[in-house]
């Protein structure tokens, strides 16, 4: 389990459970579980287009990224935002339903960029795994007292200078980056996973918000480990050991307070 | 004939899999449409969207173990919306919390059924199949069993119209009025169960919100009185789906060897009609606030 083979899985699933703990406290705290789900899956076309014109996967994915905020931000001027949502969603499987369909040799692929494949990654990928991890986490901790004041108290951030639509986009980058980050080596589901299941069971924990960052961060952690651990004793997919244990700590959590968390709101 | 014939490429209108695919997938454009509108209404396009890729995980299955697709995707939905509803979380964010939980673990359950389903060799290219659908190869023994589940949605929808449309504009009025809010919220569930499966088996799972979400958002953008909204969103559905399967069928003759899959065409038809109605509400609401501004004729001062 810990041999030569494997240590690359190690090293970037854990860059990836750090940088997902972190985004996805605030991914629960803004109630934005739909973005997270969203702008991972509607950036698999970007690497399916990228396999097409033979450029560097990780710069479609980035493109696609990049062109999920625009578009969701662009459509929520319309609509509240769940449908902005849904709809950037449609527009970019879309996208990728057609790509996919130029191709006939990525049939493989398509299962490892939705549900990954962590073993096997190659060392050129860690680096930028890492900056791109390190970029997010930066991001993300500069802007932890506006984010934070703005999805607490929208008045309060008002008041204090923050514009709704600038922390929003610049929310919406940051999980775009962590996209950027977890997508080619873990995949879009066990990415959005990481960022919903240890945050949400965090909060069942603490009230006190860098206390329930820490500890998304330490479940995230556990999680991965111990998905990969049971992924390599059972040869079953990664992802549906951390899609399972992420439905699994909610579960607990919820059932420690019947009701939900009372004092976060 | 001449113009026809530039229309429908030979043979669209005596294919047996073209006829399937207009059946099945105008009944999944119907009643994803119907339901849509009162998803959106209700502010639950998440949940909608979470449904069906959770139904996925039941498609996978019957994949794998050589079951009506139907029942799988069905079964599946069906369990999820009740856990939802059964769970019964009033708090925004739980609910999103919930729901984004259910999805992680739905979809991991997929990956593990199309990983069983590589592993036996029963199927190479199920995770395509499942997740993006596939129109023309749809069964047409399954017409029947499609458009009998669309009418019951749609019958679910019409018994509990009223108080759905009250609840959906105001919980705590419905409550008022003496409406049993849960069990409309479970039966609302139920039918989005009902539509997100049959849409997940037709333009796939992941595709099927854009038949949920795209019309009825459409339609509620043009027109203020519900009925409208719905009698629009129907109409954009229907017309978005059938166009979409013409245009796949003649794409076959734009680049030899191949065709374009169906629910690329379709989304972007259905995206399209969306924009224009933005546009469209967009121009109205200017209108309407520069006769507020100038109001003509009744001159007060």
């Amino acid at each position: 389990m810990f041999g030569s083979f494997m240590t690359n899985a190690w090293i970037v699933a854990t860059m990836v459970a750090i940088t997902a703990g972190i985004v996805g406290f605030f991914v629960v705290v803004r109630r934005a579980a739909f973005a997270a789900h969203v702008l991972p899956l509607g950036a698999f076309p970007g690497a399916a287009a990228a396999s097409l014109l033979g450029v560097n996967e990780l710069l479609g994915i980035i493109a696609f990224s990049a062109l999920g905020v625009l578009g969701i931000s662009q459509l929520q001027r319309w609509e509240r935002r769940e449908v902005a949502t849904a709809l950037w969603l449609a527009v970019a499987l879309a996208l990728g339903t057609l790509f996919l369909s130029m191709t006939r040799r990525y049939s493989q692929g398509v299962y490892a960029l939705l549900f990954g494949e962590v073993f096997g990654i190659r060392s050129a990928l860690i680096a930028p795994v890492a900056v791109l991890g390190a970029i997010a986490i930066a991001v993300t901790l500069l802007l932890y007292r506006p984010l934070l004041l703005d999805s607490l108290s929208p008045e309060l951030g008002e008041a204090a200078g923050t514009g709704r639509g600038r922390i929003e986009l610049a929310f919406l980058a940051v999980l775009a980056l962590c996209t950027a980050t977890a997508l080619p080596v873990v995949g879009a589901l066990m990415v959005f996973s990481l960022m919903v299941g240890p945050a949400s069971a965090a909060r069942f924990l603490t009230d006190r918000p860098l206390l329930a960052l820490t500890l998304s961060v330490v479940l995230s952690l556990a999680t991965v480990w111990s998905a990969i651990a049971l992924s390599y004793l059972s040869n079953w997919p990664v992802g549906f050991f951390v899609g399972v244990l992420g439905g699994v700590s909610y579960a607990a959590g919820r059932l420690r307070h019947r009701g939900g968390p009372a004092h976060v709101r | 004939m001449g113009v026809l014939g530039l229309i429908f490429a030979p043979g669209f209108l005596s294919n047996g899999p073209v006829h399937t695919a207009l059946l099945v997938g105008g009944g999944a454009a119907v009643v994803g449409a119907v339901v849509g509108v009162f998803t959106v209404m209700r502010g639950q396009s998440f949940a909608g969207h979470a449904l069906a890729d959770v139904s996925s995980a039941g498609g996978s299955a019957s994949f794998l173990l050589g079951l009506n697709p139907l029942v799988g995707f069905l079964g599946m939905a069906a369990l999820a919306a009740g856990v939802m509803e059964w769970a019964d979380v009033r708090d925004a964010r739980e609910r999103d919390l919930l729901t984004g939980v259910m999805l992680g673990a739905g979809l991991g359950l997929t990956a593990l059924f199309l990983y069983f389903a590589s592993v036996t060799g029963s199927a190479s290219g199920a995770a395509i199949t499942v997740l993006f659908g596939s129109m023309f190869t749809i069964p047409a023994s399954i017409v029947p069993a499609a458009l009998a589940l669309a009418g019951v949605a749609l019958a679910v929808i019409a018994a509990i119209y009223r108080p759905l449309l009250l609840s959906a504009v105001s919980e705590d009025l419905a409550q008022a009025q003496g409406t049993r809010v849960r069990l409309i919220g479970l039966a609302h569930g139920w039918a989005l169960a009902l539509a997100v499966s049959l849409s997940a088996m037709t333009v796939g799972a992941i595709l099927s919100t854009a038949l949920l979400i795209g019309p009825a958002a459409a339609g509620l953008r043009l027109a203020d009185r519900p009925g409208r909204s719905l009698a629009l969103a129907v109409l954009i559905g229907l017309l978005a789906t059938w166009g979409g399967i013409l245009l796949a069928y003649d794409s076959y003759d734009w680049t030899p060897g191949h065709g374009w899959p169906v629910s690329f065409f379709i989304v972007v038809l259905v995206f399209i009609a969306y924009l224009l109605a933005a546009l469209l509400a967009r121009v109205r609401a200017r209108g309407v606030s520069l006769r507020a501004v100038h109001p003509s004729g009744c001159g007060q001062d």
